[in-house]
């Protein structure tokens, strides 16, 4: 269980397991039918416009109340974040919904099982939000991999419009809404926020410098939020049951369910919806067998997708998985993408090929990220093999530094933090690599 | 797969692709796209049309398809677009062959949540099956590539080919793949194990009740 969390005399808080009863996804493994018949049996699209009579406002207010922060990484209150809506439009520009499904975070695969299983949680939410901020229509851009996903969600918002659910006076509610689907094409950057807008409208998917904020002038210049399909998809439930059932899970400010994805070196790599909060070590012990080779086997976590700096076994192995108890370790919840290592790890490599991954996912709009994670990358590989000199570890951090911070978007800060991560937990192991690579030759200034 | 595309000769391509019309099903998808987007903002269809336009490629050269210069060119015209904003576009998604494919595009993830898993013994499979990243086979039945993280990490290692997902793999599963594609078979879409998604392998560990009806929690709220 989680290590002792605050010593506060309030009780204790619910870190999981989570009961079945309080799943929000319950076909989170498509052993069901995803269309809205079966949907709608499960509790989909159940009286959506009494959650809709409860006002804009009331909404907003549950949502903040709810303690739910963004699904997508970066954790921003997503109450907080449709409160910065305009009210009215005062210029008659409309506001628009914009649904992140560019699921491309190394780790991630959590929005693909909601598109593709229950994807009428998705559409509901989309109504739901869309109604709170005021906006016109919803915009839901798929990455363009998920070839299947986008098949089903094509279909299931037609089978939304059939049964008058969106479209014109959704659900009865006299509230006029659209949900449209747009592909992506293959490019882990149209995931920032600004880049997608860019692709939605027909152009490469190079972020915006920020101000304006999508708020001010997004989409197609109108103001513009910007969800992940998690944050969206969770949001009809929470209205039915309420702000304080949702914040009964998990510890302050960490509120809630979540999907978490492990993969790598598990017994049962699996996506399940636990409590925010739980243990790492219960969390795979009991969903996914158990550490490969046992938990005296576990070599390092990534613990929130590749963006996120890796955490050595025994940091981790009692750590509470919520935003601030893996910011504790100098890493971070991210999207839940847990990604597992044991002994038989070659980590430098793998952080090399996510230095690899960045370098070819860099939108070359900004050089320092252009040019530093080639750059990276390619010391990267010198530390792998270990042809590298000790110096140029530290000049690695140093570049790393340099790319963090100064890039308009975050992949720059992306592509330093593993990096960072790696040297700061695992240097005695780059230097052994440099050490056996040069053997016990004399070195060159004893000479002469 | 960092070397760039061998995009092939102007004039041979003119004279192929010069003519270039929608198929009638795919003016009328065409149209139905555009409208998705708001009055004048029709060159947010770029990306769907790219798409279509290289799946009517590839149903005419029985390949996953590409985009010549010349259908470009169209999808500008139509757009209203000059047409170097829309060779931007395809020059900057992947997803977009700017030179022909084979029949079958083998995109291997090689990203590391897939290599912790077995993408090495993957692309080894491939190898030994006489297929080159970055190039064709000489009978034109596959083309290889690496990619980057697919979004399927807890299905690692896994490859797609065309539209097909296939995961879970293993070399033998991989090579038995190509065999099977190769000789016209359609394998196995999805995990190449005894396995639903992304469900723990053996059974979930949660939700049992989904697994034989389609049950409704409400009742337990």
């Amino acid at each position: 269980m989680s290590d002792a969390p605050t010593p506060a005399p309030a009780p204790a808080p619910f870190v999981g397991p989570l009961d079945d009863k309080d799943r929000i996804f319950t076909n989170l493994y498509g052993f069901q039918d995803w269309g809205i018949d079966a949907a709608m049996k499960r509790g989909d699209w159940d009286n959506t416009k009494a959650l809709l009579e409860k006002g804009q406002d009331a909404i907003i207010d549950e949502m903040k109340a709810s303690g739910l922060r963004g699904r997508g990484g970066a954790g921003f209150p997503t109450g907080m974040k449709w409160s910065f809506m305009p009210k009215e439009s005062k210029d008659g520009r409309p506001s628009f919904l914009v649904i992140n499904a560019d699921e491309s975070e190394p780790g991630s695969c959590k929005d693909r099982e909601i598109i593709r299983h229950d994807p009428h949680k998705l559409i509901e939410g989309a109504l739901v939000a869309g109604f709170a901020m005021r906006a016109r229509a919803a915009y839901i851009y798929i990455r363009g991999e998920f070839i299947y996903e986008a098949k089903v969600l094509f279909a299931a918002v037609e089978q939304a419009y059939a049964k008058g659910f969106i479209g014109k006076n959704a659900c009865g509610s006299g509230y006029d809404f659209d949900v449209f689907v747009h592909r992506g094409a293959g490019a882990y950057i149209c995931g920032e926020e600004t880049a997608q807008i860019e692709s939605i409208e027909g152009k490469k998917g190079q972020p915006r410098l920020k101000p304006p904020f999508p708020a001010g002038a997004g989409l197609y210049g109108c103001p513009t939020t910007v969800n992940n399909v998690e944050s969206i998809a969770v949001a009809p439930t929470i209205l039915r049951r309420g702000a304080s059932w949702f914040s009964s899970f998990g510890r302050d400010n960490n509120k809630g369910t979540k999907l978490f994805q492990i993969s790598g070196h598990v017994n049962k790599p699996a996506v399940v919806e636990e409590c925010m909060g739980i243990s790492f070590r219960e969390l795979i012990d009991r969903h996914c067998g158990g550490i490969r080779g046992g938990w005296d086997n576990l070599l390092a976590v990534i613990p929130g997708g590749s963006s996120v700096p890796l955490v050595p076994a025994e940091q981790i192995m009692d750590a509470p998985m919520d935003y601030d108890g893996l910011r504790a370790l100098g890493s971070g919840l991210g999207t839940a993408a847990v990604i597992v290592m044991d002994k038989s790890t070659d980590i430098v490599r793998a952080i090399s090929r996510i230095s690899y991954f960045y370098k070819h996912e860099s939108c070359g709009q900004c050089t320092p990220c252009r040019e530093g994670t080639g750059w990276m990358w390619r010391v990267m590989e010198r530390l792998r093999t270990g042809e590298a000199d000790k110096s140029e570890i530290d000049m690695l951090f140093q570049v790393t530094k340099q790319v963090e911070g100064h890039t308009i978007c975050a992949l720059g800060d992306a592509a330093a933090w593993p990096i960072q991560g790696l040297i700061r937990h695992f240097r005695p192991e780059i230097e052994r690599r440099i050490d056996e690579n040069k053997g016990d030759a004399p070195i060159m200034e004893a000479a002469e | 797969m960092a070397d760039a595309p061998q995009i092939p000769d102007e004039a041979e391509v003119r004279a192929r692709w010069g003519a270039f019309v929608w198929s009638p099903e795919n003016a009328e998808q065409a149209k139905k796209v555009i409208a998705r987007y708001p009055e004048g903002r029709q060159a947010s269809a770029v990306m769907p049309l790219l798409d279509l336009a290289q799946r009517q490629v590839g149903a005419e050269t029985q390949t996953q398809g590409w985009l010549p210069v010349p259908v470009m060119e169209y999808i500008a015209d139509q757009l209203d677009m000059p047409y170097m904003r829309v060779y931007e576009v395809a020059t900057f998604y992947t997803m977009y062959n700017l030179a022909p494919v084979g029949r079958y595009h083998v995109q291997v993830c090689g990203t590391t949540p897939c290599m912790l898993r077995g993408s090495d013994d993957v692309l080894a499979a491939c190898k030994n099956k006489g297929l080159v990243k970055g190039h064709t086979t000489p009978d034109g039945l596959f083309t290889l590539t690496e990619v980057e993280c697919l979004g399927a990490c807890t299905n690692a290692p896994m490859v797609q080919i065309n539209d097909d997902n296939f995961e879970d793999l293993t070399y033998d599963s991989m090579a038995a793949l190509l065999d099977d594609l190769a000789s016209g078979k359609q394998p196995k879409i999805g995990p190449q194990i005894d396995r639903q998604t992304s469900c723990p392998e053996g059974g979930p560990t949660t939700l049992v009740e989904m697994v034989t009806e389609n049950h409704d929690y409400r009742g337990q709220w």
